[in-house]
């Protein structure tokens, strides 16, 4: 097992339950990323009753709650110290390779040889930035979500924020409300409503199946994997935030940055049209959900059907963006993450560095899993409570594989 | 989405280009195409085009037969219109990428079309392309194209229609964003 996070310690709880002896590499602390790669304010975007992992239950006297990073750090180090996973902390992996018995795993505190191992080394290791940032002038300070902390260590001055999923209109928000005018440039997103009907979306998603929709059933699996982070926040006040409350509180949008030419930023013109996709996905996603109230007869426990407004856009937002002139002093690029294989020495890496596999069992290499990517197994994946199943999944074929029954 | 008892078709094989998506993302190298045209000048602001070959799937390639294209200014430009302005070229070129997206994701989506029809305008100053006013663009200031479309389908399915239309169109693209373009003389 590489990774002591949350989904490294489900899959510890499951082949603790087989009698699979293993042990679980982690390069900090429990719950390392959540610690060190995160920004101050953040929450999770799941409510408190949803962050559960196996034999673990939120019994908090918050249940629609968000956990701060502290509290989400202080569940996990519970649940480690819980299960008792064999752990071995502070030790950090730096090769992975094949050999005679499975794979070799060598790290800076020994090499352990294994037939199998599992990776649970998260899905978000670094900022996966565009070739264009190359082009940012010198002047300019460029930060990534995994260095940002607070607003106020920014240098004074307007800021460009570069995407608008989960982490770039969260950031976009705070950095705009320190007196730093923000730029916001928006691409491909997912827009959803914190509560709709009075109850979280996450609780819709959860109770009409949507979040237990496997790899094998959806349409579009290359899509699927791909998706944006939805446009959402914790907040005590469960609030919605969206591109119109961004707009309405100063936040300017601008298109796609397609280019970065002499100091200009080229925007894209399709920002009218890719707001007006993720309004329309949002429509489909709330008929749904109306769907299937009136299917359970749930309609006298939930509030009214609604909408809400579509996304206002500028009748002609402007398609280039001085960063040159002083206005701008900094530029965050949100633009996503992606895992760091790095160490991994094995051919099981496509054209683009993707880790190559079958809803976690890694392509042409016998033996190695993986754990934690988005619709790795389910749409619920790359949540807390989806590394269960995940992990149960996973295991079982671990578990076929070096000839160990089913759990006594 | 609509169910019919007759099966929809749109005219568009969606079953090949689905298996020609999962065919070419496992030969990436095959999906590289080159698209061309030639043009010469007839006289005036008289030009004639003629699109014949590409290069594709790994090979050359050719339409089935040639196809020419005579372009022009009109007599306000003092020239003789002989044919479409470039920049109507262009608006015809989204338009048709654009309504061949309605059509494929339509098909892909199990919506029968019954009619579509797009009609499209380019707001353009040519005190640009005069260079009478040096802050003024050459190219369009906006680009507005309006949808009629009879379809069995709710009107919110037709919207996503032409929004995912425009989601995979290469023209859509080609003018949102900016492109390098190199020009040589031989």
């Amino acid at each position: 097992m590489i990774g002591a996070g949350h989904a490294g310690l489900a899959v510890s709880h499951f082949l603790s339950q087989r009698s699979i002896d293993h042990i679980v590499v982690e390069r900090g602390e429990v719950a390392n990323t959540w610690r060190t790669e995160r920004w101050d304010s953040l929450r999770l975007l799941t409510p408190n009753w949803q962050s559960r992992l196996p034999g673990l239950e939120y019994d908090g006297d918050d249940p629609d709650g968000y956990m701060t990073m502290p509290e989400v750090i202080g569940f996990i180090d519970s649940y480690a110290k819980a299960t008792t996973a064999p752990l071995r902390t502070h030790t950090t992996v730096k090769s992975l390779r094949p050999n005679h018995d499975g794979y070799e795993v060598v790290t800076d505190d020994g090499t352990w040889s294994a037939p199998t191992v599992v990776l649970a080394t998260g899905g978000f290791n670094l900022a996966d930035i565009p070739a264009i940032a190359d082009d940012v002038p010198g002047s300019l300070e460029t930060v990534t979500p995994l260095q940002y902390r607070a607003p106020e260590r920014l240098p004074d001055g307007g800021v460009l924020v570069v995407g608008a999923s989960a982490t770039g209109i969260q950031i976009a928000e705070e950095v705009h409300a320190s007196g730093r005018p923000v730029t916001l440039s928006v691409g491909e997103h997912v827009r959803l409503p914190r509560v709709y009907r009075g109850k979280d979306i996450m609780w819709w998603l959860d109770r009409t199946g949507v979040l237990d929709e496997r790899w094998d059933e959806v349409d579009d699996l290359v899509r699927a994997r791909n998706i944006p982070s939805p446009q959402l926040v914790g907040t005590p006040e469960r609030r919605t935030l969206d591109l119109n409350a961004l707009t309405d509180q100063g936040v300017r949008l601008v298109g796609r940055v397609a280019g970065i030419v002499d100091g200009k930023a080229q925007l894209s013109g399709s920002l009218r049209n890719l707001c007006n996709l993720a309004d329309l996905k949002m429509d489909r996603l709330l008929g749904t959900i109306d769907d299937w109230v009136t299917e359970n007869g749930m309609e006298g426990e939930v509030d009214a059907p609604h909408r809400f407004i579509p996304t206002r856009v500028e009748e002609s937002p402007p398609i280039s963006l001085d960063l040159a002139d002083g206005a701008i002093s900094t530029v965050i690029w949100a633009t996503g993450f992606r895992p760091d294989y790095s160490w991994l020495h094995a051919r099981v890496l496509d054209r683009k560095g993707r880790l190559r596999h079958d809803a976690g069992v890694v392509t042409g290499a016998p033996g190695l899993y993986r754990i934690g990517l988005t619709m790795l197994r389910r749409r619920k994946s790359s949540f807390i409570h989806g590394a269960e199943d995940d992990a149960r999944d996973l295991i079982d074929h671990l578990a076929a594989y070096v000839g160990v029954g089913a759990p006594v | 989405m609509t169910t019919t008892d007759t099966p929809v078709n749109n005219g568009v094989n969606v079953q090949a280009l689905l298996d020609a998506r999962n065919a070419l993302v496992d030969a990436p190298e095959a999906a590289q195409f080159t698209w061309k045209a030639s043009t010469e000048w007839k006289g005036g602001t008289h030009s004639h085009s003629v699109v014949e070959e590409f290069f594709g799937l790994g090979d050359d390639q050719a339409h089935r037969t040639t196809f020419t294209f005579d372009a022009d200014h009109p007599e306000v430009f003092a020239s003789e219109d002989h044919g479409a302005t470039p920049v109507e070229f262009v608006l015809v070129g989204l338009a048709s990428c654009l309504t061949a997206g309605v059509a494929a994701v339509a098909q892909n989506r199990g919506i029968q079309l019954n009619s579509v029809t797009a009609t499209i305008e380019g707001d353009m100053d040519i005190l640009g392309i005069l260079g009478g006013d040096p802050e003024v663009r050459n190219g369009f200031n906006h680009i507005k194209v309006k949808y009629d479309i009879d379809a069995d389908a709710s009107q919110e399915d037709i919207e996503a229609l032409v929004a995912q239309s425009q989601k995979r169109s290469a023209v859509f693209d080609v003018i949102t964003n900016p492109t390098n373009v190199t020009v040589e003389v031989n």
